[in-house]
């Protein structure tokens, strides 16, 4: 029949157009805006087995960042910015495909070099995202990150990166990328362990006679400061500056020995969970610990302004 | 089957005293007073009936031209027969044109006079193609500078350890060579005095004479702005009444000399550049290229990562496929309907390049003997997942599109083709095969594991657009039966590199052309090394830029609604004609 192919089609484009505002079951949601940028919606309309419409509403709407994904690198530091992780060695400079990072190399006073940046500069300009900086470099020094929406009004002074802006705690990096961050830090702590052990092996035999003899002594030196360590204990934090406690948690945590940032970074989920349930059953329902020691890990650090931004996402101590 | 090339130098030598003047290699190195002939011979004769590859290269006493011809017959399909011819006269270089012997090499001597300066006798039209006519010097010789040129090759040492300007400002500032520009004679920089350049002169063409009609000749530029053209494309049309009597296509507006640039960048920086080739299908360009460096570098692939390769470039492919003919309806005037169908299953496959390479687009996903990043179980399994959907919605594309009766009313019998006369374009890919043409160079010159998979080349017989686009869903459910087999076979924890992987490998000098089967067709790569750190030539035979060089043939004598759709049906991305 002349026109079946027509019609075949038009039943296709009309269950495209009836499934968009089906599929959830409550078309209604469309008349609202709340509905309509409703993430969880989204995600299961973006799924693979999804139907109807597929688009969203940027910016209300944003799109979950993968891991993987990177953009412009940054510098990653452990304790202080004093102190990057880069030494200069220049690689990430040389492999760079368009060429947009500049190194001045740190001099100590006798202007012999150091393995330090005094100077590093990124063209955010020219950079092509290509990452090939952070998977070559000998040092996990330079990392891509995930910043994307970047808009200035001035290039010179908006997209040229300089050593401040570039440098970014190693906190960060283990928030953006962890599963890569994990997998670094067990090779190097693998490493180090096994360069630990040679030296041990190398030392025992020697420090072995010399041990026994300051054997005792040492005992009583640790002993003493075991002591003093005891009879110190660590001022209480004000632990509500973390989203999700309040004045009564934070007595219930205090009561529980939980009095510092690092003893709350330290502590898991689980045991939080058991230390509010004994206190009050209630808490535990209204309380989501899971973020805590990741805002504690920044508190401890006096990271206020990351802790601040972190906080910003989270709605009741939840991920958003 | 191998090429004999002994065999093949005696055979010529024979037939033409000193036609042969020496092996270079894998190459045959050619008298250029005896080219014609011995190309005519090896076309009518010897089987070498298909000139996919021809580009040139520039050396300090001398200037290359190679061609890389293969064969259509079914028992010399496979490696091809790579001959070059020498020209000593680096000042005022001229070869015998081979169009009049292969259509196709038309637009491929041209780029090579543009970018080189060859002169070719008897070329119909030996003009400028990625560039304007008027611009100053052949910028692919090693004596031409680009402004704000800083080095040669890359790195440049002003990067490290001690930049000079410690604070570079802007691009502008940043360079002191920023006055090296060059100027088309008799061009004045002031812009009060600037005349534009005489427009084009362009045949309108009196191929065909449509009887009965009293109509005026008119000459229509369609693009560079249009939204029909992919692109920045311009095509300049001859008309009478509404039948197309010339198309002569103006290219280079997205031209930025990729080639320069890759021979300044490092071998492994060219990875990241290739993705800007194609956009439609990133994942296939740096294929092709890690192909080619391998081959010259003797590098082996890890096993895992051979797996990930097929199923990233398989992936690409249904992709690519699918997009294609979105785009062809919106051309025929089935406004975004399918266009925006394709674009959806398109995120799912970009999601999937997302999470596995960290871009969507720019993937940056090869590395010579293996793969940037490896992928997780739960990635293959919704990498499964995906291939099932994409499975179910080329059933639905079909469904919803194949027995459409305007469509067919549309496509069928328009700009019909035989596999002969494409070939002598050196159209390659979906096109040819939809002729007839069983060439698909998985099948005939297998590269990476194809070789290891179960799969057809489907093939239909008039090449109208109507079976261009059953070709291309034909094609994409070739690819869905590969991924199937891959994701189930790819081997788990397998290491993803093959030996240390290195910011600055060791490319052994010589040189080589290889190439893949991309989404689009042929898809070439001609590499020189001289052992440094950087190409010594990069050349990339684009297959849109080729294809696009049957543009007139399939076009005249139709209406002009209809060039538009057969240049969709091309399939072109400027990004790759252009380079």
């Amino acid at each position: 029949m002349f026109g079946r192919g027509l019609i075949k089609g038009l039943s296709v484009t009309m269950r495209h157009f009836i499934e968009s505002y089906t599929y959830d079951r409550n078309p209604l949601r469309w008349f609202s805006l709340k509905g309509r940028y409703d993430q969880e919606w989204l995600e299961k309309r973006q799924s693979i087995d999804g139907k109807g419409i597929f688009t969203i509403q940027y910016p209300e709407q944003k799109r979950k960042i993968t891991e993987n994904f990177r953009y412009i690198p940054m510098l990653v530091y452990e304790e202080s910015q004093e102190d990057p992780r880069c030494t200069a060695c220049g690689i990430c400079a040389r492999v760079c495909p368009p060429q947009c990072i500049w190194i001045q190399r740190a001099t100590d006073d006798k202007g012999r070099p150091q393995a330090k940046p005094a100077g590093f500069w990124i063209d955010a300009t020219i950079c092509m995202s290509c990452g090939f900086c952070a998977e070559f470099c000998p040092f996990d020094a330079i990392k891509m990150n995930q910043e994307h929406e970047l808009a200035y009004a001035n290039r010179d002074e908006g997209m040229f990166y300089n050593l401040d802006r570039l440098l970014k705690p190693v906190g960060y990096y283990a928030e953006i990328h962890p599963s890569d961050y994990e997998r670094e830090e067990a090779a190097r702590w693998a490493k180090e362990e096994a360069k630990r052990k040679a030296a041990e092996a190398k030392k025992a035999a020697e420090a072995k006679k010399k041990a026994e003899a300051e054997a005792a002594e040492a005992k009583k030196a640790a002993a003493a400061a075991e002591a003093e360590k005891a009879t110190e204990p660590a001022a209480p934090d004000d632990l509500k500056r973390i989203e999700g406690i309040g004045p009564k948690i934070e007595g219930v945590l205090q009561a529980a020995g939980i009095k510092t940032f690092a003893q709350l970074a330290d502590a898991d989920a689980d045991r939080l969970n058991q230390i509010l349930e004994k206190a009050d059953p209630n808490l535990m329902n209204l309380a989501d610990v899971s973020s805590w020691p990741t805002q504690a890990k920044l508190a401890m650090r006096g990271k206020w302004e990351a802790l601040e931004r972190y906080q910003e996402r989270l709605k009741g101590g939840r991920e958003k | 089957m191998a090429v004999d090339l002994g065999a093949i130098e005696a055979q010529l030598n024979n037939s033409f005293p000193g036609a042969v003047v020496e092996r270079d290699g894998d190459w045959l190195v050619v008298d250029a007073d005896q080219l014609t002939a011995v190309a005519t011979h090896l076309r009518d004769e010897m089987g070498f009936d298909f000139l996919t590859h021809l580009s040139a290269s520039d050396y300090p006493d001398r200037i290359e031209v190679v061609y890389n011809l293969y064969s259509t017959q079914p028992d010399l399909r496979g490696p091809g027969l790579p001959l070059k011819v020498r020209i000593p006269d680096r000042d005022n270089p001229h070869l015998p044109s081979l169009v009049h012997i292969w259509p196709g090499a038309n637009f491929q001597e041209r780029e090579v006079w543009d970018m080189f300066g060859v002169r070719f006798g008897g070329h119909p039209n030996l003009k400028r193609i990625l560039l304007w006519e008027g611009f100053e010097g052949h910028p692919l010789r090693k004596d031409w500078y680009e402004p704000y040129y800083e080095q040669d090759n890359k790195p440049y040492s002003s990067r490290w350890p001690n930049p000079e300007s410690p604070k570079p400002r802007s691009a502008e500032e940043r360079v002191r060579w920023r006055a090296n520009l060059q100027y088309p004679m008799g061009f004045d920089p002031d812009p009060e005095q600037w005349q534009p350049l005489p427009e084009i002169d362009v045949d309108i063409g009196d191929k065909i004479d449509v009887n009965g009609l009293d109509t005026d000749r008119i000459l229509l530029n369609i693009g560079p702005q249009h939204p029909s053209t992919h692109g920045v494309f311009r095509m300049v049309v001859g008309l009478q009444g509404e039948t197309v009597t010339s198309v002569y296509p103006v290219v280079g507006h997205l031209h930025r000399n990729h080639e320069k640039i890759g021979e300044r960048n490092l071998w492994t920086g060219n990875i990241p550049y290739t993705d800007r080739l194609d956009y439609i299908s990133p994942m296939h360009n740096g294929f092709g290229y890690v192909v080619t460096v391998e081959k010259m570098m003797g590098q082996e692939v890890a096993e895992r990562a051979e797996y990930l390769r097929v199923i990233m470039g398989e992936l690409t492919r249904v992709v690519n496929h699918i997009l294609a003919i979105g785009f062809l309806f919106n051309e025929l005037g089935a406004m975004m309907t399918p266009m925006l169908y394709a674009f959806t299953e398109r995120e799912h496959v970009l999601d999937l390049f997302e999470e596995a390479s960290g871009a969507r687009m720019m993937v940056n996903y090869f590395r010579f003997g293996g793969v940037s990043r490896d992928v997780s179980d739960e990635w293959l399994k919704r990498c499964r997942q995906v291939v099932g959907r994409l499975d179910r919605k080329i059933d639905e594309f079909e469904f919803l599109l194949t027995e459409n009766e305007i469509f067919i009313a549309r496509a069928r019998g328009v700009s019909p083709m035989t596999w002969q006369q494409l070939a002598s374009y050196g159209v390659t890919g979906p096109m040819l095969r939809s002729a007839g043409l069983p060439y698909d160079i998985r099948k005939v010159e297998p590269y990476s594991i194809y070789e290891s998979f179960d799969f057809d080349i489907p093939t239909y017989d008039t090449g109208d657009l109507y079976d261009r686009y059953r070709q291309r869903i034909a094609e994409a459910r070739e690819s869905v039966k590969i991924l199937y087999q891959a994701v189930d076979r790819i081997p788990a924890n397998g290491s993803i590199q093959a030996g240390k992987k290195s910011w600055n490998p060791k490319v052994p000098a010589g040189e080589a052309y290889g190439r893949v089967e991309h989404p689009k067709g042929e898809l070439g790569f001609y590499l020189v090394s001289d052992g440094g750190t950087n190409p010594y030539r990069y050349h990339v035979r684009s297959p849109c830029f080729v294809n696009l060089g049957a543009l007139e043939v399939m076009s005249v004598g139709h209406l002009l609604a209809d060039a538009i759709v057969i240049l969709g049906s091309i399939d072109t991305t400027m990004g790759e004609v252009d380079r």
